[in-house]
């Protein structure tokens, strides 16, 4: 059985459709990434799958539960790390575990070990005691995971984790992920970085104005859209006719200033014949990633 | 699940338990300071002034004002918790969205914060309370209805907090119930004189909209052992308008807080 099911889900703000009849499953133990741009419709769509919104239209089980009858059954199997760090400062770090634990009906008995267990986990044992405000920022994320956790969720739900955390804290979350993953969690996850979605998605759906505008793994998709290998070549001359004329012929390509990327998969042979009929300043080939996929379907223009 | 009577189960408590927890770490801050006020309020007009009034309808003054004081303490008490403090958790630290995330719900959160300002009511009207009755200006027996009659009535104005709350674009607004009811409440409502002894106008609006001439008169009547049928009629509206008050704040808060 799917652990979520979404049929013509819509979600509207006045008269703005922010989730316009999207549709789609999410298997168990599967790692689905939501990725788009800034006011996509992500979160809005996450945060009906968590119950805290409801919906305008269409239809949405977890679990087999529907939302709009069995909000507190699905919230009691769910684990939620918001966009926001909305870790309770009033609290020291364990008592923020507890107090959440309780929330969820678990005594503080009950919630103890598994607390230090998650901790653990976090890799935040030492901080146990401390205020939260004494955190850095990748520690307090990583509180808000924990949390997330304390009730032993069957489906994690993490919007946009790792915004704002060095290297080193968002490899942990990422290994965390996939750990989870191992452990049978199913995980939904929002992202806006291409790396990010590579790193832990089995799958990834991509979002633009509300709606799905591609769905794949992330090699599937890369291989779709990009190709296998993306050529970027910066001429002296942008204008120069042999240049525009090969680009026109070839499909695929978008220009960054003086440079042009382009989606050499439907070519192979261009950047020889490029180096035959027009100068160029420097060229070079690398690996096609998620992100020009997504640049591809979004485009370029900053969207807030 | 749109109905006017909200979906209340015992998971509201916890939320109760979070702000108990809060306050237990600031215990001295809390509650032992505001053990001052009630101090200096009877040395200044008890001793103070009464020096010149000597005596209210054949009361020492002193005297007169210990009940006051007490439901002036449960009205702020109850209506600073539900205002400032739950729109900072609301707001600011993003407490309640971190809450309706777990199978505790909007309705729950909100009755939970009223509860526990009516818990604030009830522990400071018993602390000033505690502090007239050693200036021997009450029996001290009747402490346990004090704190009782501190929860119902904190009830009452941590609802209507709680709707002010639920309508405030921004902190700042709050001046506007503050300075329209609340202040206007503290002086008119026979705290530090009777209420007969204003226009005839304003006693018929003090008795009713101001909830708080009703909590002094039952205080009032019970600290000087003065008990007659009019209390009942005082209970009643402070039951019956408290009532209606919390399933509003909840209703208005259910509108602000789900989107």
């Amino acid at each position: 059985m799917p652990i979520v099911v979404a049929r013509e889900l819509t979600k509207r703000f006045d008269k703005l459709a922010a989730v316009d009849h999207v549709s789609f499953e999410i298997q168990p133990g599967e790692v689905v990434g939501f990725l788009g741009p800034n006011g996509a419709g992500k979160t809005t769509t996450v945060r009906m799958i968590t119950c805290t919104s409801p919906l305008t239209e269409g239809s949405l089980t977890v679990f087999g539960l529907k939302v709009t009858a069995h909000p507190r059954e699905i919230k009691a199997q769910i684990g939620v790390v918001p966009q926001d760090n909305n870790y309770d400062p009033d609290l020291s770090v364990i008592e923020n575990l507890v107090t959440y634990g309780r929330y969820y009906g678990f005594s503080p008995k009950q919630t103890a070990p598994r607390a230090r267990e998650l901790l653990e986990f976090m890799q935040l044992t030492e901080k146990a005691d401390h205020n939260v405000e004494e955190l850095s920022g990748g520690m307090k994320r990583r509180l808000i995971m924990a949390r997330g956790l304390i009730n032993q969720p069957r489906l994690l739900v993490l919007d946009e984790p790792t915004t704002g955390l060095d290297p080193q804290a968002r490899r942990l979350i990422w290994q965390r992920i996939r750990e989870l993953k191992h452990s049978g969690v199913t995980v939904i996850i929002t992202t806006h970085y291409m790396d990010e979605a590579e790193q832990v998605c089995d799958r990834v759906l991509v979002m633009d104005n509300g709606r799905f505008i591609a769905e794949g793994t992330p090699d599937g998709l890369i291989a779709q859209y990009a190709g296998s290998e993306v050529l970027e070549v910066a001429p002296e001359n942008p204008n120069d006719s042999n240049l525009q004329k090969e680009l026109a012929a070839c499909g695929h390509f978008q220009q960054l200033g003086d440079k042009f990327e382009i989606f050499s998969g439907d070519c192979p042979d261009l950047l020889n014949t490029l180096r035959a009929k027009v100068a160029l300043r420097s060229y070079g080939v690398r690996r096609a990633t998620l992100e020009d996929v997504f640049i591809r379907l979004t485009g370029k223009e900053l969207r807030d | 699940m749109d109905g006017f009577f909200p979906e209340l189960s015992l998971r509201l408590w916890t939320v109760w338990r979070r702000n108990f927890s809060v306050f237990r770490r600031l215990f001295l801050v809390n509650f032992i300071l505001p053990m001052l006020e009630p101090v200096f309020y009877l040395v200044a007009l008890g001793y103070g002034l009464g020096m010149f009034i000597k005596q209210i309808n054949g009361i020492p003054y002193s005297r007169f004002i210990g009940p006051g004081l007490v439901s002036v303490s449960m009205m702020y008490a109850a209506y600073f918790e539900c205002t400032f403090a739950s729109f900072v958790r609301m707001i600011f630290q993003r407490t309640f969205d971190a809450i309706v995330a777990t199978p505790v719900n909007v309705e729950e959160v909100v009755a939970g914060e009223i509860f526990w300002g009516a818990t604030r009511s009830a522990l400071n009207a018993s602390l000033v309370f505690v502090v007239v009755s050693l200036f021997r200006l009450t029996p001290i027996w009747w402490l346990p209805a004090i704190a009782a009659i501190g929860f119902i009535c904190g009830i009452l104005f941590g609802s209507l907090g709680m709707i002010a709350t639920s309508l405030v674009p921004s902190i700042d607004f709050f001046n506007y119930p503050i300075y329209l009811f609340i202040t206007p409440m503290f002086l008119l409502s026979g705290t530090f004189f009777p209420i007969s002894a204003l226009p005839r106008a304003v006693q018929v609006i003090s008795y009713a909209i101001l909830p708080l001439s009703h909590v002094v008169r039952i205080c009032r009547g019970l600290m000087l052992n003065d008990i007659k049928p009019n209390l009942l009629l005082s209970a009643a509206w402070i039951l019956v308008v408290g009532a209606v008050a919390f399933f509003t704040a909840i209703r208005l808060m259910k509108r602000r807080l789900i989107k």
